[in-house]
């Protein structure tokens, strides 16, 4: 049958406007004034103890309530461990569950809605899920005390186990019910960190065992029902196209095929299993208006973002001196221009997610990353309150940005589907959306292409005077909720981070920025800003020390400013990476050193030369400081992924556009980092006792500048169009 | 049509069309998710299961030509070198997100199945095929090798 959509429906997505609505109070951050679902308490028994990051079930086990997604970077391990040590829970007894879609109970406290990003897990978590678990303990202890009749005082808490002197003892499980009805301290006292058991020391993945086996249900698109549909889209060629008519016949035809339906989106088959729909997408023949679409090629855009560069752009808050004043009477000028292809995500689960609407709520079940946010999308999609929209958060098969949507536009598309068949007269079913990796890497939600114009003037011995920096790319931020808090005059602080300032001491800097137009949607990609301005940075320091003949790491600790801690990253990377001792034949080192997130990463590459003229990176040696280590072999973990992520992607990866329409399709095109090109990865933690702060992104930005750097040591030229591919290097 | 595969040793009938990938049979019409879906088109490996031993890409296998061939997947993997995988697995805890693991545990099984002491290119040659986007590439190789000591022990 073919369908002509005379009025395409208006995107779902709701408007900045409608978001600044429903937020209040923007003075404190992204305050979200929602009603709580109920109470925290679980199944209402009377012998449990529930509070909400801490659940004690009578088995004895302690739940830990993770606030925050998990995709990997292992915070469900981290929370569970802070408990954990206030608590003084046995390892074996500690699971971690992901707590429900509540932003009164859940919010991440520096974002104010709940949700994870920016490698705040730990950092905003710290104290609150100490006080949690020590909180918890206190309860427990009262308990005890009430039933043995003892003081509060003469009760010793051990491994999960309570006991006093007069031979009682009790485990957690045991007096679960009771602690329950005790009252809940205001201020819990917690440990001083030389009584840590856990914290700081090792505490075993609390996921390990279940992503060993193969475990049922632990990710979204591992979700099942009785009855289940699931959805495929045909998504339009040219971003934002919209279509405008379809042929289903042929579609229709293959057997488990249900319906097929339209949404701003794209066209949706559904079918009673996943390849039916798959297959039948593929004989849809869809029409589609590329009257507002983008059409051009990204040779056209890079030539857009370069031109920009040229021009001068909206200042940046940050800066110092006059460097144009210094340029102009510079003994000489350098410059520089940097060029950054779009780049996928791609992780390794691609985007699903299950819905089920009845008219009246709404249950969802997928790896969500902006709780409160996808809630507010999909309520106002649906037409319902956000109490009325309950979220199953499941584990992610990785992320690195993709699931944390500004417009949620995964939960806006599966809403629309339910609601269509809902309106369309059909009973209340669940659908899961499932994303193939297709739509995946031709999706959008980049890492936006970026240009950079590096001016720097020297006198004659080589020393800096000033430093005018240039930035194009399309804001991550601008029309989207997170505006006001992330875009002051026009400058998108996503854009710029990392060369707003720079830690080395330079007489005058000052950056501006451009914001280029595109309908290709753009995202945070694991590291955001620092993905580019860390390799543009970085790689100029190199330059720099070169021009003024010197050892890049001996210049880069020379000119550190105040900040001491980027000079303890990188004397440790140095020392050792063995910096100063003399290298194998073919063997060439690079240093970079990036803050991101509040945590400091150098990292000292070294790279050879295959014969064909590649380039593999041997070892990296890698320095960190991001506060207290609450959990030292996930912070290692972190670094070697973040390292092999940003690696892969310097080495081979961008997504190109001929004519509007995406040139890769899926990893045979799109090529990820395997085995084969990870190197040798040695972590060094820098011992602190300043607040924790992130690992989960720190790790990527001080990779591709390193390599960058040990190139030029070999063949005195710096890289500034990626990824390398493009130059035979990969 | 009606196909029936030996799958963990046990019968399993399925009532799909040939053409079907053994990957989404497994998946949606008996359940068994361990097996995941990556890319579809044999480049991820995250869909490995053993066909009479050997690790097959189950999105690029089609159950009309299975035949009677004996499908192992990650629920029903066992034997020596199973066991010590996914004890080293757990020990060294390779898993990050976790999804592209069951795919490197089948590949690595079988690996060891064949070759009980691997070398570096050993390893190279049989995992460069399994993505894992997480980069756990550095904990794989070496529960590889713990296995190995494991198996030996
Ligand atoms: S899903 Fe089969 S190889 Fe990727
Ligand atoms: S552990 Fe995440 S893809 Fe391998």
């Amino acid at each position: 049958m073919l369908h002509m959509l005379e009025n395409p429906l208006q995107s779902a997505v709701p408007s900045r406007r409608t978001f600044l609505k429903l937020s209040a109070g923007a003075a404190g951050g992204l305050m979200l004034a929602l009603r709580m679902p109920g109470s925290a308490r679980a199944a209402g028994d009377d012998a449990s103890f529930a509070q909400p990051f801490v659940h004690i079930r009578p088995d004895n086990t302690v739940v830990v309530l993770n606030k925050h997604q998990d995709m990997g970077q292992g915070n469900a391990t981290g929370l569970a461990t802070l408990v954990a040590d206030e608590l003084d829970a046995d390892i074996a007894q500690v699971t971690a569950e992901f707590a429900p879609a509540n932003a009164a109970l859940y919010k991440n406290l520096a974002f104010g809605m709940q949700g994870t990003g920016g490698s705040t897990a730990i950092a905003n978590s710290f104290m609150q899920y100490r006080q949690a678990g020590a909180a918890a303990k206190a309860m427990l202890i009262a308990a005890a005390a009430e039933d043995w009749g003892v003081p509060a005082s003469e009760i010793k808490v051990e491994k999960g186990v309570l006991s006093h002197s007069n031979g009682k003892s009790a485990t957690f499980g045991d007096l679960a019910g009771l602690a329950a009805k005790q009252e809940v301290p205001g201020e819990p006292v917690l440990k001083k960190p030389e009584d840590w058991v856990y914290i700081g020391k090792d505490f075993p993945r609390v996921d390990a065992a279940g992503k060993s086996h193969g475990s049922i249900g632990f990710f979204g698109m591992d979700h099942q029902a009785e009855n289940m549909l699931v959805a495929v889209l045909a998504r339009p060629p040219r971003f934002i196209a919209v279509a405008t008519g379809f042929n289903d016949t042929e579609a229709r035809k293959v057997k488990g095929v249900v319906d097929v339906v339209s949404v701003p989106s794209g066209v949706a088959v559904l079918a009673t299993s996943t390849w039916p729909a798959i297959k039948a997408r593929g004989l849809l023949d869809v029409t589609w208006d590329d009257s507002k679409a983008e059409t051009r090629s990204t040779e056209e855009m890079a030539r857009e973002l370069a031109d920009m560069t040229g021009k001068k752009g909206l200042p940046v808050a940050k800066g110092h001196g006059d460097p144009e004043a210094a340029l102009a009477s510079a003994a000489r000028v350098i410059e520089v221009d940097y060029s950054f292809p779009f780049l996928a995500h791609a992780p390794m689960e691609p985007l699903d997610i299950t819905v089920l609407f009845d008219g009246n709520s709404a249950t969802f079940w997928t790896g969500s990353q902006f709780q409160t946010v996808d809630q507010m999308v999909a309520g106002t999609v649906l037409g319902l309150t956000p109490d009325k929209v309950a979220i199953n958060t499941t584990w992610a098969g990785g992320s690195f940005g993709r699931r944390a949507q500004p417009d949620s536009h995964y939960f806006a598309e599966a809403a629309l589907i339910a609601k269509a068949r809902l309106d369309a007269g059909n009973a209340p079913q669940p659908i899961k959306v499932v994303w193939t990796r297709e739509d995946d890497i031709k999706g959008g939600y980049y890492r936006p292409m970026v240009a950079h114009k590096a001016r720097v003037g020297l006198d004659e011995n080589g020393n800096v005077v000033g430093w005018h920096h240039r930035v194009a790319s399309k804001s991550i931020m601008i029309g989207t909720s997170f505006e006001p808090f992330a875009v002051k005059d026009g400058v998108d602080s996503t854009s710029v981070e990392g060369v707003d300032e720079l830690p080395y001491e330079l007489p005058a800097f000052q950056a501006e920025a451009h914001n280029a137009e595109t309908p290709v949607p753009v995202l945070w990609w694991r590291s955001v800003g620092h993905t580019h301005t860390g390799y543009v940075a970085e790689t100029m320091i190199d330059r720099l020390a070169k021009e003024a003949g010197e050892d890049p790491l001996d210049y880069r600790l020379k000119r550190i400013k105040k900040d001491q801690r980027y000079a303890g990253v990188l004397k440790l990377a140095a020392e050792k990476a063995g910096w100063k001792d003399p290298l194998p034949d073919g063997r060439y080192r690079g240093i970079a050193v990036v803050k991101s997130f509040n945590s400091y990463v150098a990292e000292v590459a070294e790279i050879s030369f295959r014969d064909d003229g590649t380039v593999k990176v041997e070892k990296v040696v890698c320095a960190v400081d991001c506060g207290i280590p609450v959990n030292p072999k996930n912070i290692e973990a972190q670094m070697q992924s973040g390292i092999g992520y940003g690696l892969g992607a310097i080495l081979r990866n961008e997504v190109t556009m001929t004519d509007g329409v995406v040139d890769q399709e899926n990893f045979d095109t799109y090529l990820p980092i395997r085995m084969t090109d990870m190197p040798e990865i040695e972590v060094h933690i820098v011992p602190s006792t300043e607040a924790p702060t992130g690992v989960g992104e720190p790790g990527t930005p001080p990779i591709g500048p390193a390599v960058a750097n040990a190139i030029a040591a070999a063949k005195g030229e710096w890289i500034t169009e990626l990824p390398l591919s493009k130059h035979g290097l990969a | 049509m009606s196909i029936t595969l030996t799958i963990n040793g046990e019968p399993r009938t399925i009532d799909a069309d040939p053409e079907t990938p053994l990957l989404w049979a497994l998946r949606d019409e008996l359940g068994m998710t361990g097996t995941k879906f990556g890319c579809g088109i044999a480049q991820c490996g995250a869909c490995t299961v053993h066909l009479d031993g050997t690790p097959v890409r189950s999105c690029q296998t089609f159950i009309g030509d299975v035949g009677d061939a004996s499908i192992t997947t990650i629920e029903g993997i066992d034997g020596k070198a199973a066991k010590a995988v996914q004890a080293a697995w757990q020990e060294l805890e390779v898993p990050q997100c976790g999804y592209c693991q069951s795919g490197q545990i089948m590949a690595a099984t079988a690996l060891l199945a064949e070759t009980p002491k691997p070398s570096d290119d050993d390893i190279d040659t049989a995992m460069d095929g399994n993505v894992c986007r997480c980069a756990t590439y550095a904990r794989i190789r070496q529960a590889i090798h713990l296995a190995a000591d494991k198996m030996e022990a």
